[in-house]
């Protein structure tokens, strides 16, 4: 009887750091979520939230506590176990990319050494692809079960939508792959810490389609088209009240996060310092400051997302079409082969 | 039993129960996402396989992108419960009766193919399904049919462009 023999001690590492993961993020999202009113309230030159604790920093308490309070409602036409299942989807597929993340270097603890990523499996990007098109089935989900036609036109256009970016983001991946001959994200962000460039010097345009397809993909202004409220009443999640619709609004922020996550990872170096050699410090501190490097790049990126929401105003449909399908696609293409090309030519 | 063996059987269990309840469900939309289920389960199968990137690709290409076309325009067509013509018993009945016939059909070529028998089928070993051998295989073996196929997935991509110019 050899059933469950492998190793506890293994499970159980892989389990807290998972708990970690997940617990910070969702923090991180709570505060993500005052740090948007308070950017949006300094570019339009008001004070933002202030009320609740010192400057405001009480307000994402208030908010949740708020949303718990409100009462469930679940309309009567409504298909009721999908209508549940949509804002869990939604958040899971969210929080399944932190996965292949590599968040620092391995830290020793008790006599193992734990590498600070959760799994580090050898397809980690093309994983990372099958989440994010995973994460359209909770909208869609959730706004064809609400059974009102507003939400089920936004639960169509954030489908057409996510596929429509989802090529050139894929596009710009392959010219990435190609420069860095792995789909291992420890590999990528190991092979930038050790001293080459980061990848966004050899992959500067393949970056620039990445960041507008990841905010296409996240349903950032100038792309939440699904929750269109001038033509949509409330988009997808109309119908949602109390914590489910919490849940759709929590799953935006953590998108964002991880997206952000992703593109330091990618071509920004991940958790590595620069101009700081790592090996000269003992291995735990440079885990830490590789952590604390990582994050400060993620504030950073959420900034730029924000920044971007807060200044651009929303496209119209077909300018959102004419945008993914006639600019984003032929860029990519173009992209991958001057990436082939100048491989080439370096051979 | 070995972990492996409980995985594989408790995924087998959940594909075939999830197929049982695509064909079983009144409502499209709830068909479609019991497919899903099933695409998932058998990713599984392709981990059990130690074929990672065919899980992946299963996932993204099947479960992402195929059956979010189909929810897409069962959700467009808006395909009423009621409103769907219902087939008569005799009807019914002649269908299972064919399915049936067609299955056991199948099982039995399957048994009886001579490539099959006598060999065991490989958990968690081999390296074909991995990213590196296949790469490999796709560009020395297949890499004409390889190249003509990925000509044609380009020139179906660029015409979608081109009608959506017009």
């Amino acid at each position: 009887m050899t059933l469950l023999s492998f190793d506890w001690a293994l499970v159980i590492e892989k389990l807290i750091l998972i708990v970690i993961i997940v617990l910070t993020t969702l923090l991180i999202t709570l505060y993500t979520t005052f740090g948007e009113r308070k950017v949006a309230a300094i570019l339009q030159d008001r004070p933002g939230p202030n009320r609740a604790g010192p400057f405001g920093l009480l307000q994402p308490l208030a908010d949740g506590l708020k949303l718990i309070m409100k009462e469930e409602i679940i309309p009567t036409s409504a298909s009721k176990w999908l209508f549940i299942l949509g804002p869990g989807l939604a958040m899971t597929a969210s929080l399944m990319t932190s996965a292949v993340i590599p968040w620092g270097t391995d830290v020793h603890l008790f006599g193992r050494t734990i590498a600070l990523q959760v799994a580090d499996i050898n397809i980690g990007i093309l994983y990372i692809f099958a989440v994010v098109s995973m994460g359209v089935y909770g909208i869609m989900i959730g706004g064809w079960a609400s059974n009102n036609k507003f939400s089920l036109m936004s639960a169509l256009r954030a489908a057409s939508q996510a596929i429509s970016y989802e090529i050139a983001m894929g596009l710009a991946l392959i010219a990435l792959l190609m420069t860095t001959g792995s789909l291992s994200l420890k590999t990528i962000v190991a092979d930038q810490a050790a001293g080459n460039w980061w990848n966004v010097v050899y992959q500067p345009l393949g970056f620039i389609i990445f960041f507008i397809c990841a905010m296409a993909e996240c349903n950032r202004t100038p792309f939440d088209l699904p929750e269109a409220e001038n033509e949509l009443n409330f988009g997808y999640h109309q119908e949602y009240s109390s914590m489910k619709l919490g849940f759709y609004l929590f799953a935006e922020y953590v998108n964002m996060i991880m997206s952000s996550a992703i593109m330091a990872s990618m071509y920004f170096g991940g958790y590595d310092l620069p101009f700081f050699d790592e090996t000269t410090v003992a291995p735990n501190i440079a885990a830490v400051i590789g952590v604390g490097t990582l994050l400060i790049k993620i504030v950073l990126f959420v900034f730029l997302f924000m920044w971007i929401r807060w200044t651009i105003p929303r496209f119209r449909y077909d300018q959102l079409m004419n945008l993914g399908w006639k600019t984003m696609i032929p860029l990519a293409l173009f992209n991958m082969l001057l990436t082939g090309a100048l491989i080439l030519a370096k051979l | 039993m070995s972990i492996i063996q409980v995985l594989f059987f408790a995924l087998s269990a959940f594909a075939i129960g999830s197929a049982i309840m695509v064909l079983v469900s009144k409502n499209p939309i709830h068909s479609v996402l019991w497919l899903i289920l099933v695409f998932f389960a058998i990713s599984g199968h392709y981990i059990l396989l130690n074929a990672q990137f065919l899980a992946i690709v299963n996932i993204i290409v099947y479960a992402g992108a195929i059956m979010v076309l189909f929810l897409f325009v069962i959700m467009l067509i808006n395909v009423k419960k009621d409103s769907e013509p219902q087939k008569q018993f005799l009807v019914k009945l002649l269908g299972v009766v064919a399915g049936g016939s067609f299955l056991t059909l199948l099982v039995a070529l399957v048994k009886q193919t001579a490539q099959i028998q006598g060999r065991n089928l490989l958990m968690k070993d081999g390296v074909i399904g991995l990213i590196h051998p296949l790469g490999k295989a796709l560009f020395n073996e297949y890499v004409v049919p390889f190249e003509i196929s990925s000509v044609l997935f380009l020139s179906a991509m660029v015409g979608a462009v081109i009608i959506g110019k017009k």
